[in-house]
């Protein structure tokens, strides 16, 4: 085990010539803007991500200002109603699918050691795409000409029920450039899901079958099928809207027969597996970081292959789950339920595989592996309160509550922001060449996950007492009052554990200690070249001949393809 | 001693020719394309007959049978270009092309002398009703994809004149002649549900 700083894994010995000389900011900047490299384009989808997370966060630290306490006037309704507007839009389309993206762009090449995506300019294509989609929405704060010709922000909520979004209902242009802002960066997405998709099928190294390739390749593979299927469904009915409200169709339009509940359909058809495509990235990543830091192989590896493609499978066909309280047949009601519980069963292998693979290991506490520890939990009980609501009469009772809210925040949260988190403490040695701080990541952790359980079990509570969601302030004396109090304060701890994570990530950037090639001890082939890899990721295309190439190469004794 | 050469040569793995970037790519945005026409006509199924105003599709719709017959003979005449560039030959490639296109764009002049007498004759716009919004939107949402088709033919077309399409390019017409077979597989499925079980 002590052949990890071996020279014999720099595979990559630097071929090219000093650059000349020292380059100006905005050589540097020129040099960012027209990249192709996919590992440049996956930072810039990181950072973009990243950055729009503050924002989004912000904007969900006002809205718990403004129900701390009952009777609040720090925000009008109108402001609350383009809060949650903005936070939902945001965190699902510019914060969760640009950071899952820059995830996949930067490690799957790398993984299977390609040089890059199979299609470089198409994603760089993809990406400005995905930017321009965010910087739409956003104009809309400045540019939306409201009525009284100030800007204004979309308010429709992220799901944008008709006829809301009608002429009638929503004057000026700020839903437009919600409409419009969501196609354009679903165009980004499905041009960067077809070239990943295709990297994949097409750009593997010599022995890098199918059945070798690492989890977390394999999970994108699903995850970018996925969004080829769903984020269509979303463009066809962003442009029915479009032609409803600029051309004067009827698809939405009730008074001329059109069907609201048609747009309920067709945006959950889209909005569900939309769910199944942000998280599956965020098992991607656990089932990389979950064996390195247990220091045995993945338990179940073809298992767990076939349960991702069963959730995929089975998540087109559990969309009206949102729509229970819509009045559907009992048949239809009848069958999204089970449909839904069913989805329980795959994910419920996939935990065991897990926890099978801590199961005896020697596992290692350091910050990646406690954020999926986390994971394994807040993810478990996503899903208990998944299962609770899936029972119709449940749902009836607590659609539109806070106790939805609190279900799908453990699912983006508690599962998905917490696999993020941990795949950027593993990931930054490599991406920067240097260690992220553990002291200050243990910190970052442990104020986090208290102040996430502080938020979020609580606001279980609320809901079952029957407090609706979107509700800009309620009356004093209901019950509600000191629950949400503790809501809120649990977001002052969560936004400290943040800034610790902020301070961690600028703070390594410039003095963390050097990491080495493979400072994990980790068998994938991205910790085979160096940190970080040059442009053409390895020298020479490496030759594979298992599911963990490099345990191979420090075990010649020993190697893996003996026993796969 | 690295990870190209660190494995034994001797039992080096079966090379394993990679299938085509360029069609798997198009297989996967002929993938997104489908779920988009998909959503189109299931709103054109779900509003079929639910009018609460004229004209209805029989009273106006008339089978566009010559048109159909063009787009999809276009569909064999690319596949003769093709195999033509295949064997090297670009003159009969430039022909196959050639009709191609004109079939194609004659479907598009089609559509549109078809959606003129709906508008002047019939009165059928967008607005009209609930048939007018899903079968302008259904059918112009093909047409598009036919438009886009064209401008892609054309552009290959002009490469042709000025004689820099060879034969290595075989592979890349293939690609291009995938995505109008996906435009004419998609005009029998609108074909099928707007004239035949629609009327």
């Amino acid at each position: 085990m002590k052949t990890t700083t071996s020279p014999s894994l720099a595979v990559a010995a630097p071929l090219s010539g000093p650059d000349a000389g020292r380059r100006t900011a905005l050589e540097h900047l020129h040099e960012w803007v027209v990249t192709v490299d996919h590992k440049k384009l996956g930072l810039m989808y990181i950072l973009y991500g990243l950055l729009f997370f503050v924002v989004a966060g912000l904007e969900a630290t006002l809205m718990r200002l403004q129900l701390a306490v009952p009777n609040n006037t720090f925000l009008s309704p109108q402001v609350f109603n383009q809060l949650f507007t903005l936070h939902g839009t945001t965190m699902v389309f510019l914060v969760g699918m640009p950071l899952l993206f820059g995830f996949a762009n930067y490690l799957v090449p790398l993984m299977i050691g390609a040089r890059d995506l199979a299609f470089p300019r198409l994603n760089a294509f993809g990406f400005w795409l995905s930017a321009l989609g965010g910087i739409l929405l956003y104009f809309s704060l400045i540019g939306g000409m409201g009525m009284a010709g100030a800007g204004s922000a979309p308010d429709v909520g992220w799901f944008a029920y008709s006829p809301l979004t009608s002429k009638a209902f929503s004057r000026g242009h700020s839903t437009d450039y919600w409409t419009i802002g969501i196609l354009v960066g679903g165009f980004g997405s499905i041009a960067t899901s077809a070239n990943i998709v295709t990297t994949i099928l097409c750009g593997r190294c010599p022995g890098m079958t199918l059945g070798r390739m690492p989890l977390l390749v394999w999970l994108n593979l699903v995850m970018c099928g996925m969004v080829l299927m769903v984020i269509s469904p979303l463009t066809a009915a962003q442009i029915m809207l479009l032609l409803d409200r600029y051309l004067g169709s009827h698809f939405f339009d009730t008074q001329a027969g059109g069907s609201a509940v048609l747009w309920q359909h067709f945006f959950w058809i889209f909005g569900h597996p939309e769910v199944y495509v942000l998280i599956i990235p965020g098992f991607a990543f656990a089932s990389e970081i979950i064996p390195v830091f247990s220091r045995k192989a993945i338990f179940g590896y073809p298992v767990m292959v076939g349960a991702t493609v069963a959730i995929a499978f089975v998540s087109f066909g559990v969309w009206a789950h949102h729509m229970f309280t819509v009045g559907m047949t009992s048949v239809g009601n009848t069958f999204f339920a089970i449909s839904t519980m069913l989805v329980g069963v795959p994910t419920g292998i996939k935990i065991f595989n897990w926890i099978g693979t801590m199961w005896g290991g020697k596992i290692r506490l350091a910050t990646p592996m406690l954020f999926c520890i986390a994971f394994l939990f807040q993810f478990l009980i996503a899903g208990l309160t998944g299962i609770m609501l899936a029972v119709v009469p449940f749902d009836w009772q607590l659609s539109d509550s806070y106790f939805v809210v609190a279900h799908f925040h453990f699912v983006l949260v508690g599962a998905l922001l917490f696999t993020i988190f941990g795949a950027v403490y593993y990931w930054f040695p490599k991406a920067t060449g240097r260690m992220m701080s553990e002291r200050l990541g243990k910190w970052h952790f442990w104020l986090f996950v208290i102040g996430f359980h502080i938020t979020f079990d609580t606001m279980h509570i609320p809901g079952l007492l029957g407090m609706p969601r979107r509700i800009y302030t309620y009356d004093a004396g209901r019950g509600w009052d000191a629950l949400n109090l503790i809501c809120t304060l649990g977001v002052a701890v969560q936004g400290v554990g943040i800034l610790f994570f902020v301070v961690n990530v600028l703070r390594s950037l410039v003095k963390g200690v050097p990491a080495g090639n493979d400072p994990w001890d980790a068998w994938t082939l991205e910790w085979a070249t160096t940190s970080p890899p040059p442009e053409y990721n390895f020298a020479a295309i490496p030759v594979v001949r298992s599911r963990r190439p490099l345990w191979d190469l420090k075990h010649p004794t020993d190697p893996d393809w003996k026993y796969e | 001693m690295n990870l190209a050469t660190a494995q034994p040569a001797a039992s080096a793995p079966e090379v394993w020719t990679p299938p085509s970037k360029g069609k798997v790519g198009m297989a996967c945005l002929i993938l997104a394309e489908s779920a988009i026409f998909i959503i189109f006509v299931v709103a054109y199924v779900f509003y079929l007959g639910r009018d609460i105003s004229g004209p209805t599709p029989r009273q106006v719709l008339e089978l566009p049978i010559l048109n159909s017959i063009c787009l999809l003979a276009s569909s064999a005449t690319i596949t003769v270009a093709v195999r033509a560039l295949q064997r090297g030959a670009v003159r009969a490639f430039a022909i196959g092309w050639l009709a191609t296109l004109l079939l194609g764009g004659y479907f598009l002049v089609g559509t549109a002398l078809e959606w003129r007498k709906l508008i002047e004759v019939h009165g059928l716009t967008l607005q009209t009703n609930l048939f007018g919004t899903t079968f302008y939107s259904l059918v112009g949402l093909h047409a598009c994809h036919v438009i886009v088709g064209l401008v892609l033919l054309l552009i290959v077309f002009g490469l042709t004149l000025a004689g820099t399409v060879r034969r290595e390019h075989a592979g890349r017409t293939e690609v291009l002649a995938l995505y109008w077979h996906f435009v004419d597989a998609i005009w029998i499925v609108v074909f099928t549900v707007v004239y035949v079980i629609g009327r």
